[in-house]
């Protein structure tokens, strides 16, 4: 078992079965990540002396008996999830110092189920924006093309797993923020059903849309990092009380029987032809599968991009407001606390931040509340309606998970085309769906002279995670689209060693 | 302004202007609920301490952290709301008031605009000389406290000037009511009636202390006055500052005055908000250049919205004692007893529920308000052990008061076996008949008294006859102390009299 390039289930029965301890592993693991990392900047902070620790504590709770589903599994973690005693920066300014001084619900279950902390990745600033180039503290790389975005918002976590730093990561997904990444990075990206995992120690940018989960290289172990943060938490009012099903000892590897919605409005007309050549063979795999393959609408996904730069900006300019200068980070003194405000706010934030939080503020403001925030949230139930009918038709939504493969950096000047790449993903995460990206192949950019990873994304009706995750392990399983293309040598410093 | 000041210096106590205007009052309460723990965390609820210690994630705001609402503020509202007859809807939520302010940590508060946990109802109240009230309620609804700032530096704790401010956050989160009352009130006693109800109320179900020393309460007023039989309300000023009900009718008094004075003397009302200045006696400006403030309400995301059940909603009506007004109408109406007394029993529930047992087995009620509130609750405030809590058990005072109706002991001996209750508990006839304390009233043995105190003060019975009435006292004292408080104090007077007219 070699441990850069194995599966979490690999290195969990491995270290369970005590053929490796988790110490090796870590050892193993720190100065791989810290050389590799050097070209690919998925990390704004390493945390190698934790790491070593949960090792230990693996290690000994292996020893006394117990088996722990994540057993020496190395991860990554978004840095907008509090970690204890670790830098938690949001890739801002504004949070550049701040240590937190406990830990995110969902991390704190990850490590118990035995992953091994790598570090704290890269993201837009505060998970406003979809290439990763919005961090105001580092620069993402695509491990499939150093020249090329990571996707973004959780651009760290989805290079980090693409690039063989990490086996799995946790990610956060308020519009797209896990599955354009993912299909960027040729990894599996999955955000469960609104209220799954809970949103405590997360640092919020829209509340009612932000959702934690998992990036693995395969289904099975996305399904695996899912258990383990998955379930109510009575320290978040939202997250949802209701039975958790597990998943991973249940997915599936044929579609038999299983409808797939093709959404109408999503012609593939409307992709670059090597990206719709993909998709349409995606599509026909899955028939491959034993799928029935339907058609289905979603009149007024179109409003999908309109209402959530309402919405998310909204509960943005709200949540964002405590970053003041006056408890914790960043402050820059002025002569009155007015002043104080503006010039630590001014100072710390980046301009698509502070972006939304005028849009936010404007779209709360008195005498435009009801024709923008009131508006939205009436477009947003008529999304979600679309999407329960279409569910009256089908099983699950096929789409792709992104609008082109990844991009060059600086290629979108204005907010609008980067807004534009989280077309697909956007509707389902206004209806609360869970749904994943999964490597559906790879197309040449426009421009570019290589293949570059696609994502198919899928979307099923909300708490169906199980068999969500079935349908993407047969897909998958039948495909095995991610092992068709190499990283960039960097990710591999042993091959290019060889190669001396 | 000369003459406004002039025409403020006639108005001040001027009944015939007072009676040409008529004040417009409405109060807003925030009142602190009495929970073990803050509205959104786990931190205690608790007044005071040193700072920054009662804290958490949750209410210092730390990045991440979320809000889960508490349970038991919820179900005080709901009996808040019982009490003065609002509506609980089905459905409430909460959201959030943006607004920028160093000790409030979030810089939103999370509170609630249009779906409040209770509409309407009615605070019904009573004034000193005993007239009935009712002031008509808004809403109730339920956000959280915020922190408190210390400006230093200045010299006067004003932020105007000072170097440096401190943050206090323990009462940041804290569970507070707003409690918003419709402008039905019309002077100032009234206001001060209305803000004791809603402290009396508050305190007997157990709602909130309600302190005003330690801010657990604290309201503002919105006062205008206008011409009596005016259809129209005047221009309002909001007043704060105010620190005790005291302060609330003084303040109100004297925004009357000056708002009288401006109108009398050709001005203008301007709506603005005042501060009460208690050493000065009088209110003053405290509007700031800035405009009204956007709040941009918007429902909070991270917390559901309420569903309220209907079952809890009756459970805890059931659970709830009757509220201090329908106690008021019941003992005023019951057994025509004063205001004064009324209200000191309906402010003192424990005593209020033994004065009902102590009539409940058959006492004169007005007797056993004597006891109740006279000398019980005297050796009670003596002793530090609340009436309730003491030996002395309703039983045993409706005995002792019998026997005093029956003029088996007389008032003087009934004290004394009130004392010994107080120390030892036990039954007042067994005290009477083991000490052999029941009144003497028979003529012969009185005589005996008489004669013996006569023999041994020549010179008083030489005073009363040359016409020293007053010296009779002294005699019958005399008489008393031979009998040991025995003897029937009328009979001795009787008895004196003819045996001296006899001499």
């Amino acid at each position: 078992m070699e441990p850069v390039h194995a599966s979490a289930r690999e290195i969990a029965r491995a270290v369970n079965a005590r053929e490796v301890s988790a110490a090796e592993i870590a050892e193993t693991m720190i100065p791989h990540v810290r050389a590799v990392d050097e070209h690919l900047g998925a990390y704004l902070t390493l945390t190698p002396d934790l790491m070593r620790e949960h090792a230990r504590r693996v290690d000994a709770r292996i020893a006394a008996g117990e088996s722990l589903p994540l057993a020496g599994v190395p991860a990554a973690i978004k840095d907008n999830m509090c970690l204890a005693g670790t830098r938690t920066t949001c890739a801002s300014k504004i949070l550049a110092d701040w240590v937190a001084p406990y830990t995110a619900t969902a991390v704190a279950r990850l490590l118990d189920a035995g992953a091994l902390p790598i570090g704290k990745t890269n993201m837009d600033e505060f998970a406003m924006g979809s290439s990763g180039e919005n961090s105001a503290l580092g620069k993402t790389k695509n491990p499939y093309d150093l020249d090329r975005v990571p996707g973004g918002s959780s651009a760290g976590s989805a290079a980090a797993v693409g690039g063989f730093v990490a086996t799995i990561s946790t990610g956060s997904d308020t519009g797209g923020s896990i599955r354009e990444p993912a299909a960027f990075c040729n990894v599996v990206g999955f955000k469960p059903t609104y209220g799954r995992v809970s949103r405590y120690g997360l640092i919020a940018f829209a509340s009612s849309l932000d959702q934690i989960g998992p990036f693995a290289r395969t289904v099975e172990d996305a399904a695996l990092t899912y258990d383990a943060l998955g379930g109510h938490d009575p320290m978040d009012a939202t997250s949802a009380d209701v039975a958790f099903e597990t998943t991973a000892g249940h997915l599936r590897d044929d579609l038999r029987g299983v409808r797939v919605g093709i959404v109408r409005e999503f012609a593939t007309s409307d992709l670059a032809p090597g990206v719709a050549a993909a998709y349409e063979a995606a599509y026909a795999d899955l028939a491959k599968l034993g799928a029935e393959l339907v058609e289905v609408e979603l009149p007024t996904a179109k409003y999908g991009l309109s209402t959530y730069y309402l919405i998310a900006p909204a509960e943005c300019s709200s949540n964002l407001a405590r970053f003041d200068g006056v408890r914790y980070g960043l402050r820059v003194d002025g002569a009155d606390v007015g002043e104080m405000y503006e010039k630590t706010r001014a100072a710390g934030f980046g301009p698509e931040v502070k972006r939304r939080i005028l849009i936010g503020t404007y779209a709360l403001s008195s005498g435009y509340y009801d024709a923008y925030y009131v508006k939205a949230q009436k477009a947003r139930t008529r999304i979600a309606d679309d999407f329960r009918r279409a569910f009256a038709k089908c099983d699950v939504i096929a789409s792709p998970a992104a609008s082109s493969p990844a991009f060059t950096f600086n290629a979108k000047s204005d907010p609008y085309s980067m807004y534009l790449m989280d077309y697909y993903t956007i509707p389902v995460s206004l209806a609360g769906l869970p749904s994943l990206s999964v490597p559906c192949g790879s197309a040449v950019p426009d421009g570019g002279t290589r293949p570059m990873p696609l994502g198919l994304q899928l979307a099923s009706p909300l708490f169906t995670e199980r068999a969500l995750l079935g349908y993407a392990h047969a897909y998958e399983r039948a495909t095995r689209h991610a092992g068709k293309l190499a990283p960039d040598p960097h990710c591999h410093p042993e091959l290019v060693e060889g190669q001396r | 302004m000369a003459t406004t000041e002039a025409a403020l210096r006639q108005a001040q106590g001027d009944s015939v202007l007072r009676s040409k205007y008529e004040a417009v009052i409405g109060i807003e309460c925030h009142v602190e609920l009495k929970t073990v723990s803050k509205m959104f965390c786990g931190c205690p609820n608790e007044f005071g301490g040193e700072p920054n210690t009662k804290v958490c994630p949750v209410c210092l705001a730390l990045p991440g952290a979320l809000p889960v609402p508490n349970v038991k503020a919820i179900e005080l509202m709901i009996k808040a709301g019982l009490a003065f007859d609002a509506e609980i809807p089905a459905f409430s939520k909460f959201d959030r008031k943006n607004y920028f302010y160093p000790d409030m940590p979030k810089n939103y508060q999370i509170s609630q605009y249009d779906m409040p946990l209770t509409q309407g109802g009615v605070v019904r109240y009573w004034l000193a000389d005993g007239t009935k009230k009712s002031c008509r309620l808004t809403r109730i609804h339920l956000e959280e406290d915020t922190g408190k700032s210390t400006h230093a530096g200045s010299g006067d704790g004003r932020i105007a000037g000072s170097s440096y401010s401190l943050v206090d956050f323990n009462r940041a989160g804290v569970p507070l009511m707003e409690c918003v009352g419709e402008p039905d009130i019309r002077s100032a006693d009234e206001a001060v009636g209305y803000l004791e109800a809603l402290k009396r109320t508050f305190v007997e179900l157990g709602v909130s202390d309600v302190k005003m020393e330690e801010g657990s309460l604290r309201c503002d007023a919105n006062v205008s006055v206008r011409l009596r039989g005016a259809p129209e309300f005047g221009t309002k000023a909001e007043i704060k500052n105010m620190n005790s009900f005291r302060s609330v009718h003084d303040a109100i008094e004297s925004e009357i005055d000056r708002q009288i004075a401006v109108l009398e003397s050709g001005g203008r009302v301007i709506q603005e908000t005042r501060g009460w200045d208690e050493a000065a006696g009088v209110t003053h400006s405290m509007r700031s250049k800035e405009q009204a403030h956007d709040y941009r309400y918007f429902p909070e995301p991270d917390l559901v919205p309420l569903e309220i059940d209907r079952a809890l909603i009756e459970r805890i009506r059931a659970q709830m004692p009757p509220v201090p007004f329908a106690r008021f109408e019941r003992y005023t109406e019951q057994f025509g007893i004063s205001v004064k007394q009324t209200t000191q029993l309906v402010d003192n529930p424990p005593l209020a529920a033994f004065f009902d047992r102590v009539v409940a087995v058959g006492a004169a009620p007005a007797a056993a308000l004597n006891f109740v509130l006279g000398d019980l609750s005297r050796l009670a405030n003596e002793s530090g052990t609340p009436v309730a809590e003491g030996k002395v058990t309703p039983e045993a005072l409706a005995e002792l008061i019998g026997l005093t109706e029956g003029n088996t002991i007389n008032s003087k001996i009934a004290k004394d076996v009130l004392v010994r209750l107080w120390a030892d508990g036990g039954s007042a006839k067994q005290i009477v008949a083991a000490e052999g304390l029941a009144q003497v009233s028979d003529p012969n043995a009185i005589a005996q008294f008489v004669e013996g105190v006569l023999a041994a003060n020549p010179e008083s019975v030489a005073q009363f006859k040359a016409g020293k009435e007053n010296v009779l006292k002294f005699l019958v004292g005399q008489v008393m102390k031979t009998s040991r408080g025995k003897a029937n104090p009328v009979l001795v007077e009787t008895l004196l009299r003819e045996k001296i007219a006899a001499l």
